[in-house]
């Protein structure tokens, strides 16, 4: 049996996050003495899967069907499902993403496994036991779940887990075909609209980001917000109160009932830090709080602070950051 | 057209969280419990639904022990027409995954509508479960959601964009904002709550296929480090030189 690992690719490139999901893999496999198998759904090139071979994947499935270029809920989970019958895999590991989180939810049930979402850290395997650490309570704490049964499905937490590069290493890619029919389309969707990205960086894939909260006054100061992130090549993100009053889009909106994320770096600009705005960022690695009111929750949450005006703050950082280099 | 709604009991979005002293089970003292924030965008657009069909009903669905009745009133104050509550705690995903497909089967759903996730357990799972053993369609997580006859739009959040999907009823949607305003109870919803029908039920099914061996707290912070407004530059030396994450 190998481990079976879920890639996710769009524009003929990996995602970053099926990079860090080929990777768990790989370590899992090699803690069970086994290989690790990627089955890769998007729309991927033959060039860009082999490079899979640097996060420790043997081998590469991949279906060429067209319609499987955007996400189709049934053909997906069909696909899946039979490159673990194929590999007989015991384990398969995906992203935590909404396609991950929608057909490793319908694979558990197919395959009747157990299934951890939001796992945050490489499993403990002990004997017959196997323990996952995963996110709950909206990143206010942290569960360790005992998966029983034979079958496990693991969704990883995007930026939880380092990519491995072994540079040079390649896998074979291998043509597969899981026979599907027009049955498994029907959830197909009729149209794809993506979003206009600052920089093309997205908000959950990004490992840096800066964040804008009501201290930023208005959508009309985005722009300072937007400079930094660019200087950086990082996202736009936005607390609570910001989307709810549409000064930026709900896909922005960071925290407890928005995304959760975790980058390496987390800028909060003009963010008080409510409760649930730091649960979901509180896994970020370094946080820096900018917020004139010294009292703000959030310095306590944060690694560094500046107590300052944001409109006086913002611009000097981007400065700084352009004359690095 | 029946909806099912199924709705968690979850702690306030405010809540501090501790664990009881094993680390085995969240510490539920002086905890104020709401309905799970996610959950009142699929009660509230199945609401409308109704009320734009002007005929059907809507359903609230529990996995829960007597404690989460309050929160099932409450979501029959804000209009659902009846309740089940099926008498468990929700031990995972799976459990509470059979509880809703056992329940929407026999009542015939058309439309099974829940929140993406509930804010306590984040498993993202239950959705897709109970589409997987009804052999239904599973929107997941829905933006938007309309109906035409027996066929819904849906606009589902994929990572950088939004896909459009149609699907014709019976089908399972996780929901998310922005869908709807949700709507809060009014005093004649309150008092009508009382009266409407609430039926509890035992679980079926087999048992969980996941269980928490440990909660943990995420590690403290060390303390800030305040750099003066006036070189906020240094900020970003800082971020290259000491923390290495630029």
């Amino acid at each position: 049996m190998s481990v079976l690992v879920v890639v996710e690719c769009d524009n003929g490139e990996v995602k970053k996050s099926s990079l860090e999901v080929a990777s768990y893999g790989s370590q899992v496999a090699q803690m069970l003495g086994t290989t690790a198998t990627a089955v890769a759904v998007g729309e991927a090139t033959e060039a860009n899967l082999a490079k899979l071979g640097e996060q420790g994947i043997s081998k590469v499935l991949y279906d060429a069907e067209p319609r499987l270029k955007d996400f189709v809920n049934g053909a997906y989970t069909k696909l899946i499902a039979a490159a673990a019958g194929k590999e007989d895999s015991k384990i398969i590991v995906l992203a935590n993403s909404n396609i991950g989180a929608s057909v490793g939810s319908r694979l558990s049930v197919r395959l009747q496994a157990s299934l951890a979402t939001n796992v945050v850290e490489l499993p403990k395997a002990n004997g017959s036991s196997f323990t996952v650490k995963r996110g709950a309570f909206s990143g206010k704490a942290f569960a360790d779940v005992v998966l029983s049964g034979d079958r496990k499905i693991i969704a990883v937490k995007k930026n939880s887990i380092e990519a491995l590069h072994e540079a040079g290493k390649t896998a074979t890619v291998e043509a597969f075909s899981a026979s599907l029919s027009d049955a498994d389309f029907t959830d197909a969707p009729k149209q794809v609209v993506m979003q206009d990205q600052a920089g093309g960086i997205l908000l959950p894939e990004a490992d840096k980001v800066v964040s804008g909260g009501r201290g930023m006054k208005g959508p009309e100061n985005w722009g300072l917000i937007e400079d930094l992130a660019k200087a950086l090549g990082a996202a736009t993100a936005c607390s609570k109160p910001v989307s709810d009053v549409d000064w930026r889009p709900h896909h922005e909106h960071v925290g407890q009932t928005g995304i959760t994320v975790s980058p390496n770096l987390y800028i909060a600009c003009g963010i008080s830090g409510a409760i649930q705005h730091l649960a979901g960022v509180n896994s970020s690695k370094v946080i820096v709080v900018i917020n004139k009111d010294p009292e703000a929750p959030f310095f306590k949450a944060a690694d560094y602070g500046i107590v300052g005006d944001v409109f006086e703050v913002l611009p000097k950082l981007t400065q700084a950051v352009k004359e690095l280099g | 057209m029946k909806f099912l709604v199924c709705i968690s009991n979850v702690p306030d979005t405010t809540t501090k969280i501790t664990f009881t002293p094993d680390n085995k089970e969240f510490n539920k003292a002086g905890v104020q419990f709401v309905i799970n924030p996610w959950d009142e965008y699929a009660l509230t657009r199945a609401i409308e639904l109704k009320e734009a069909q002007g005929s059907g009903t809507v359903t609230v669905l529990n996995v829960g022990e007597a404690d989460t009745e309050p929160n099932i009133r409450k979501a029959l104050a804000i209009g659902a027409d009846d309740a089940i509550r099926v008498n468990a705690a929700p031990k995972d995903a799976y459990f509470v995954a059979q509880q809703i497909a056992a329940i929407a089967k026999e009542g015939a759903y058309d439309v099974i509508l829940m929140g993406k996730e509930s804010i306590d357990y984040n498993g993202f799972q239950v959705h897709g479960m109970v589409g997987e053993m009804l052999g239904i369609p599973t929107v997941a997580p829905a933006m938007k959601l309309d109906m035409s006859g027996s066929t819904a739009t849906l606009e589902r959040e994929i990572e950088g964009g939004k896909e459009i999907v149609e699907v014709n009823t019976p089908f399972v949607a996780s929901c998310q904002q922005p869908m709807c305003e949700p709507r809060i109870p009014n005093m004649r919803g309150i008092m009508t709550a009382r009266t409407k029908p609430l039926k509890v039920v035992e679980p079926v099914g087999e048992g969980a296929r996941t269980e928490v061996a440990e909660y943990a707290l995420p590690p403290k912070k060390q303390g800030v480090k305040l750099i003066p407004a006036e070189s906020a530059g240094d900020l970003i030396k800082l971020l290259r030189n000491e923390a290495k994450v630029i």
